[in-house]
């Protein structure tokens, strides 16, 4: 019974992941560009909630810091990104690696290095049972929001007319560029989503993680794997992917190898490269190949 | 080069006789042949991080205030702070401040492992190590070295300071723990001494859990626990994973008692008033009622807008007793220096006793405390969120009294 609540508590962990994953899919798969700053833009999304919260309460935060965080990140885009679109990757990681240590550092400076304290608002504080099954009343609210928020996402990709372009673009951009369609505020627009995702996280996450500045790194490597796993390119990949490796993380603590957990997802992600080296269900993406 | 070339020469030789005739003109105190160097090293990023920011402020507050009293022996103190990162690189850093900055002394380190490599470094170069943060046993036992010394308690002190406390609440004989331990060397070895003062003391283990050290999320093992039902759970993690699994054990409703053998007071600011529980061993703590202590609480809050932390108190006095040493024995010798802590030289700590070195192992011997969480509704302000025991060993017991014997951990210094 209780190995049967670890998997499906480590289903609901892999929830956490993919704010993170799908935004670092999309900003790779549009526009080439490994973003080791993301974690970065979920750390400034926590911090955002210290300074929002006390003055708009959690839910003004929830909404304006991803928001800000956003609109940051296309800025980013604007100034950064754009450069690098047509490079090969490897300078665009060197370039996120470099603001991915400039915005720990930065927050470093302004915050100070201490970890800062944050609490679940009264609200959406205490324990739902269903059955023997306990879990946190607050951890339900996070899964509705990111499961609407997955949710969205993926109408939009699927179902409107932005997200055939993007989709167009992610195949064949100079098809598209040929079709009289400029990526250029796609681009932006995926990297605002994306990163705002990230901030979103931050928010979302605050109240039950530590606030510190390296919080982003923390959760920048969960998040590869995840995105390494499910397959660039693809949603659903990415997806089931985080739910995977929080299956896999809740069995471990399950069955007594608690120590092996984090192992076991790069062995995860190992076994699955091997016999998959696209990923789960990764695209064939002609200029990456 | 072209650059080069437009600097004429007369222009050299105008600047070079300016920067001459600056040097000479100086007073004494910015001659670099009389600068005392200290060096410090600590981590200041990753999960230590956070802990090396208090390190590092109280080490500069000690300096600063060393000078405004005249420096030691005359000779302002210069300090050379770094971040160690890891074993590696404190090693070259440490012997980089040796060789090329001539440091007297190398204070600071938290992480046992990056302990151990400087430590190997200051005995190979003859160098003062004191090390503020690493708990590890073994770096006073099977590791120790002549030119180590510890101010920061052993794991044995930790477990026996608090575990008395333990006992007294009847959380002991006959119960069972479960304990969360993170998986390196700190853990590792903290859990071997909380499992030889459980087994002497008849209590046993609900279970055990090893926990990587960039866990982030506890929900699993929280599962885990309500399952064992546990009379107490005792928490032996890394860094921010205890303030992480503060939060969601109040998260999650959790009401067993809570506990562990190594404790950062910064870890439970940053879990916050509800969040923060249980019962936990302490060094030193900002509301330590003693003048000295006072004082340094004060001038450290005034400079930095908050109330310095255990860590911070390890730097602060290493330094303090260092400078003593050096101004007692008339010189900045390292032989001298480790000759004189070795012959029972007794510093103020902020204490209300004052401590001295064991030539044995080289442990700093000094009073500790258990302190407790204040219930959320008791709470006055963010810093302020605990309850003190009386200091322990009590006053008229021996200070050795919570420290490992020599049985449980030798140690033979390295010829």
């Amino acid at each position: 019974m209780l190995f049967v609540m670890q998997l499906l508590n480590g289903l609901l962990d892999g929830v956490y992941y993919l704010l993170i994953a799908l935004g670092l899919s999309l900003i790779f798969s549009l526009g080439g560009i490994i973003n080791l700053a993301h974690g970065a833009f979920y750390a400034i999304g926590a911090y955002l909630t210290l300074v929002l919260a006390p003055r708009l309460g959690f839910g003004g935060a929830l909404v304006v810091s991803p928001v800000l965080v956003a609109m940051l990140g296309m800025l980013v885009e604007r100034f950064l990104f754009t450069r690098y679109y047509r490079l090969d990757p490897l300078y665009s990681l060197l370039l996120t690696f470099g603001l991915a240590m400039v915005a720990e550092q930065a927050l470093r400076m302004i915050f100070g290095a201490a970890p800062l304290s944050y609490s679940i608002p009264d609200f959406l504080r205490g324990q739902v049972f269903i059955g023997d099954f306990i879990y946190s009343r607050y951890r339900v609210f996070l899964i509705v929001i990111a499961a609407a928020c997955v949710g969205g996402l993926w109408l939009l990709l699927e179902k409107s007319a932005f997200g055939r372009v993007v989709r167009a673009g992610v195949q064949d951009p100079d098809m598209v560029g040929a079709l009289g369609i400029s990526l250029r505020p796609y681009m932006a627009a995926v990297a605002g989503i994306g990163i705002g995702l990230a901030g979103l996280a931050g928010v979302l996450l605050a109240p039950i993680y530590t606030i510190h500045p390296a919080m982003g790194a923390e959760i920048l490597t969960p998040a590869f794997v995840v995105v390494v796993i499910g397959g660039l390119g693809s949603f659903w990949g990415v997806v089931l992917a985080a739910l995977l490796v929080g299956l896999v993380k809740g069995a471990m603590v399950g069955l007594g190898f608690s120590a092996f957990s984090t192992a076991a997802i790069y062995f995860l992600m190992l076994a699955i490269l091997l016999l998959r080296p696209r990923g789960l269900f990764g695209e064939r993406i002609t200029r990456f190949e | 080069m072209t650059k080069v070339s437009t600097i004429s020469r007369r222009r050299l030789l105008q600047a070079g006789a300016g920067a001459a005739a600056f040097t000479l003109a100086a007073p004494p105190i910015l001659r670099a042949q009389d600068v005392l160097r200290f060096g410090h090293l600590t981590p200041r990023t990753g999960f230590l991080g956070p802990l090396g920011e208090y390190a590092a402020m109280a080490s500069k507050l000690a300096v600063d205030e060393i000078n405004a009293a005249g420096g030691v022996l005359g000779r302002p103190i210069e300090l050379l702070q770094e971040d160690s990162v890891n074993p590696q690189t404190a090693s070259t850093k440490a012997e980089r401040m040796i060789e090329r900055d001539k440091v007297a002394c190398i204070v600071g380190e938290i992480s046992s492992a990056s302990g151990l490599a400087i430590g190997q470094v200051a005995q190979r170069t003859g160098t003062l190590f004191m090390n503020t943060g690493c708990n590890s046993d073994a770096l006073r036992g099977s590791d120790c070295q002549k030119f180590m010394f510890h101010i920061e308690a052993q794991n044995s002190m930790y477990v026996k300071s608090i575990g008395q406390y333990y006992v007294r609440e009847g959380l002991v004989n006959g119960k069972s723990w479960y304990s969360m331990t993170a998986d390196y060397a700190f853990g590792h070895d903290l859990l071997k001494v909380a499992k030889r003062f459980m087994e002497s003391n008849g209590g046993s283990f609900a279970g055990s859990a090893l926990v990587p050290t960039d866990a982030t999320d506890f929900s699993a093992y929280l599962l885990e626990i309500r399952a064992a039902k546990p009379d107490l759970v005792i928490l032996n993690l890394a860094g921010q994973q205890t303030t992480n699994f503060f939060k969601q054990y109040a998260e999650f409703g959790l009401d067993f008692p809570l506990g562990g053998f190594g404790f950062d007071m910064a870890l439970a600011w940053a879990a916050g008033k509800g969040n923060f529980v249980g019962s936990w061993p302490s060094v030193w703590h900002h509301l330590v009622d003693t003048d000295s202590s006072r004082q340094f609480v004060s001038a450290f809050t005034e400079r930095h807008g908050k109330p310095p932390e255990n860590q911070a108190w390890g730097d602060y006095n290493a330094i303090k007793i260092i400078a003593q040493s050096m101004q007692e024995t008339g010189s900045t010798d390292s032989a001298d220096i480790v000759r004189h802590l070795e012959s029972g030289a007794t510093f103020d700590v902020l204490k209300t006793r004052e401590g001295y070195f064991r030539a044995s192992d080289h442990q700093f011997m000094n009073e500790m405390y258990g302190i407790t969480a204040l219930p959320a509704d008791q709470v006055k302000n963010q810093w302020d969120i605990f309850t003190s025991s009386e200091a322990v060993p009590g006053k008229d017991e021996s200070l050795e009294l919570i420290a490992a014997t020599g049985d449980e951990n030798a140690c033979t210094f390295p010829g």
